[in-house]
């Protein structure tokens, strides 16, 4: 598993009858008429930031029940869109040296890097394994001991909890061959920068719900607070999008809410969040689409030194380059929809992706294309 | 016989005879003694049939009309999982596939591929499971080859399945036979064998409640076509429905196609089917079984259950007239149980898939790239 066993309970809902998902759909209808009253606009923009949101929207085909002047984008959510060029980089060149064996999750494997992407090294001879969690790369490397396993760490406050824990393992057992790559990341710093920005008029944010496991509430407030942006965390049924959604149009006074109350409890998961606290600490990192944001990333602590690969390993990454075309930061950014980038479904192709956002199975570009409505 | 006989007095019963510690040894693909050896002990025991044990290169069949041909590779990990194995596999595998092409099974044959150090025993068991399964089709596994190969240059055991069937009707099925207004069955709920393997391989620590589809489905198929033309299944005595046509006409041509959604799913079946008929398909999502575990094993990982691998399931496409008799006929065969109408076939989007969600929405069912692959957050 890519997350704690135990962090998400599973929750006895069914699927849910069409019928109550269309009561919803009309009291959204309803509320977001007199929001655009209250709030004085002609259309209201809210945006789900995690990749299972916007594949959940897709795959259930959500966007059918909103009413029209409800628009949803999609933010910076997805793990590996949301990589810089230039860390997708330093993964293939640590996976390029001989005596180094690269652990990583499927996803990142077809991600176009500058020059090539970690399936074509792999195939290329390099020695680049598939791991569904980051223990697994820790048995890889207490098994192996004539090999450098390396895990390239990507993924929010969801993922980053088991990766310290594997690398706490790997030094409980005195492995000397097991590091991290770090490109782990903060979920509310982007959203920050998103506001900052200001290019998208954001009514509201859709949370992410197995990330808010981890961190509970807390950390989103100072949206509502320093913003005047309400943010409901949301679970991952058809009817938690559309609650949430109701939610926000609702909001008369910009909050942040616990929809997903069956999994998420304002304080998060302590034990994770400790856990994360003792092997990571908060570093500058490069955001796709968003450039470098101060303290937005997770880097091995001092003490946590010989289990960091970019210390261990000395790799030249070369200068990145970005696809030309390619609109995946201002996808990220939701400022462009997925349909209107010239490459979409054209040049960039589930099949031949150009951009991240197509490649990942959480990407707003390819859960577009695979969940497309019949007549696009 | 006898010399097989003698040898296995002395090491034992199943101990493919002067195999030492019961593994199989690059020597036994040799092509000398130790291969005889193997062959006979194992292989021959195991299918037991006269053409087989002639032994000869090639045996001679006597098809009573057109036939169909088809070969498929198997390789799974692991080998044995919860409801099936790779022999049961590779026996099913290739019985549905001459299933799809209306083809009564009439005879198969077996390569194998075997990494060195391979146990016997479970060579065994799986020429075991293989003999079961194709009793359980109605044929007969009559020639065969091995071969030994290093150990590390295969895992385990691959095992390629031929098989030659006499096709029972008299047009040709396929996607350009295939009209709006069709209707499509599934044979029963969709995802198990994907899941119950995912959940066998371990990589997930997860167990799942959930056994293997994998099954031989001409029997499941023949009633079928018996319901098409209209024949109940205890009506034809001579258990021969190409004695039944006529040589104007197969009123069985109301079915159009078949076929088996193994890799790639139901969603890669009809997507292609869509694609090839030149038309549209409309599915209902709330019309096709998923069993609670493999839909919760799904959701956790963000896998589509649609896209998901099936050994034990076929998909029809009928006309509408006989549609109802043909899922009574399959709900009747204890393989097709769950069977329903999950769709049916339209001039409308052609090339597309659509599905109308359980929701109550609509998009497109589009094949699935590549390896599946679960989320990471």
């Amino acid at each position: 598993m890519t997350r704690p066993a135990d962090a998400v309970p599973r929750s006895g809902v069914a699927a849910v009858q069409p019928a109550a998902l269309q009561r919803l759909a009309a009291g959204l209808a309803v509320e977001a008429s007199a929001a655009l009253v209250r709030r004085g606009s002609s259309a209201l923009t809210f945006m789900e930031v995690c990749g299972t949101h916007t594949m959940a929207i897709a795959r259930f085909g959500l966007r059918d029940l909103l009413p029209p002047e409800v628009r949803l984008v999609s933010g910076p959510g997805c793990p590996v869109c949301v990589t810089a060029m230039g860390d997708l980089d330093k993964a293939i060149a640590l996976a390029r040296l001989p005596e180094v064996t690269l652990t990583t999750f499927g996803d990142l494997m077809r991600v176009p890097a500058s020059r090539s992407s970690l399936a074509a090294e792999r195939a290329a001879g390099a020695d680049v394994r598939v791991v569904y969690s980051p223990r697994d790369a820790v048995e890889i490397a207490a098994g192996e001991s004539d090999r450098q396993v390396v895990f390239a760490g990507i993924g929010f406050e969801t993922t980053a909890p088991t990766v310290a824990a594997a690398l706490l393992e790997a030094q409980a057992h005195g492995l000397r061959n097991f590091s991290v790559l770090s490109m782990h990341k903060t979920m509310p710093p982007p959203l920050e920068a998103l506001l900052d920005l200001g290019e998208t008029d954001i009514g509201g944010f859709v949370l992410p719900g197995h990330v808010s496991v981890v961190t509970g509430s807390a950390c989103y407030e100072f949206l509502a607070r320093e913003y005047g942006v309400g943010g409901v965390i949301a679970g991952f049924e058809a009817y938690d999008v559309l609650d949430a959604l109701l939610r926000l149009a609702r909001q008369t006074e910009t909050a942040i809410e616990i929809e997903y109350g069956r999994a998420v409890r304002p304080e998060g998961n302590l034990v994770a969040q400790r856990l994360m606290a003792q092997v990571f600490e908060p570093r500058d990192a490069d955001w796709r689409g968003l450039g470098v944001i101060t303290g937005s990333g997770l880097g091995l602590r001092e003490e946590y030194a010989p289990f960091d690969a970019e210390r261990r390993f000395d790799v030249d990454a070369g200068e990145p380059l970005e696809p030309t075309g390619c609109r995946c930061g201002e996808v990220l950014r939701g400022v462009l929809d997925p349909a209107e980038c010239a490459l979409f479904g054209a040049r960039c192709t589930p099949e031949d992706p150009v951009g991240a956002c197509m490649v990942s199975s959480e990407g707003a570009c390819a859960a577009r294309y695979r969940f497309r409505g019949i007549d696009d | 016989m006898t010399e097989a006989g003698k040898r296995d007095e002395a090491a034992g019963p199943g101990a493919a005879g002067a195999t030492p510690g019961g593994r199989i040894l690059l020597g036994h693909g040799s092509g000398g003694k130790l291969y005889r050896d193997l062959v006979r002990d194992v292989f021959v025991r195991a299918f037991a049939n006269p053409l087989l044990e002639r032994l000869d290169d090639a045996v001679a069949l006597v098809p009573s009309g057109r036939i169909a041909f088809t070969t498929d590779s198997h390789v799974v990990q692991p080998l044995i999982f919860p409801g099936g194995d790779i022999g049961r596999l590779s026996v099913a595998g290739t019985v549905n596939d001459l299933a799809t092409a209306a083809a009564r099974p009439l005879a198969l044959a077996a390569a194998f591929i075997i990494e060195e150090g391979f146990a016997v025993d479970e060579l065994e068991a799986i020429c075991a499971s293989m003999a079961a399964t194709a009793a359980e089709a109605g044929v007969e596994i009559v020639t065969g080859d091995t071969k030994v190969v290093e150990r590390g240059a295969c895992d385990g055991v691959y095992i390629t399945t031929t098989g030659v069937g006499e096709i029972v009707v008299a047009h040709d099925l396929g996607a350009e036979t295939v009209r709006e207004g069709d209707a499509v069955v599934l044979s029963g709920g969709v995802g198990d064998h994907a899941v119950a393997v995912l959940a066998a391989r371990g990589d997930f620590h997860f167990s799942a409640d959930v056994r293997s589809d994998c099954a031989p489905l001409w029997g499941l198929v023949e009633a079928a076509i018996e319901a098409v033309r209209g024949i109940s299944p205890t009506g034809s005595a001579s258990g021969s429905p190409a004695a039944a046509e006529s040589a104007s006409g197969d009123s069985a041509e109301a079915l159009r196609f078949l076929r088996d959604p193994t890799r790639g799913g139901l969603t890669t079946v009809l997507a292609e089917l869509a694609e090839e008929a030149k038309l549209g398909i409309e599915l209902e999502e709330a019309a096709i079984p998923v069993s609670p575990a493999v839909r919760s094993v799904c959701d956790l990982l963000g896998y589509d259950p649609l896209t998901l691998a099936n050994e034990g399931k076929m998909v029809l496409v009928v006309a509408p007239e006989p549609a109802d008799a043909v899922v009574a006929a399959l709900r009747a065969h204890p393989l097709g149980r769950d069977a329903a109408q999950v769709g049916v076939v339209t001039a409308a989007h052609p090339g597309r898939v659509a599905l109308r969600t359980v929701y109550g929405t609509r998009r497109v069912l589009d094949m699935p790239v590549g390896e599946l692959l679960p989320r990471i957050c």
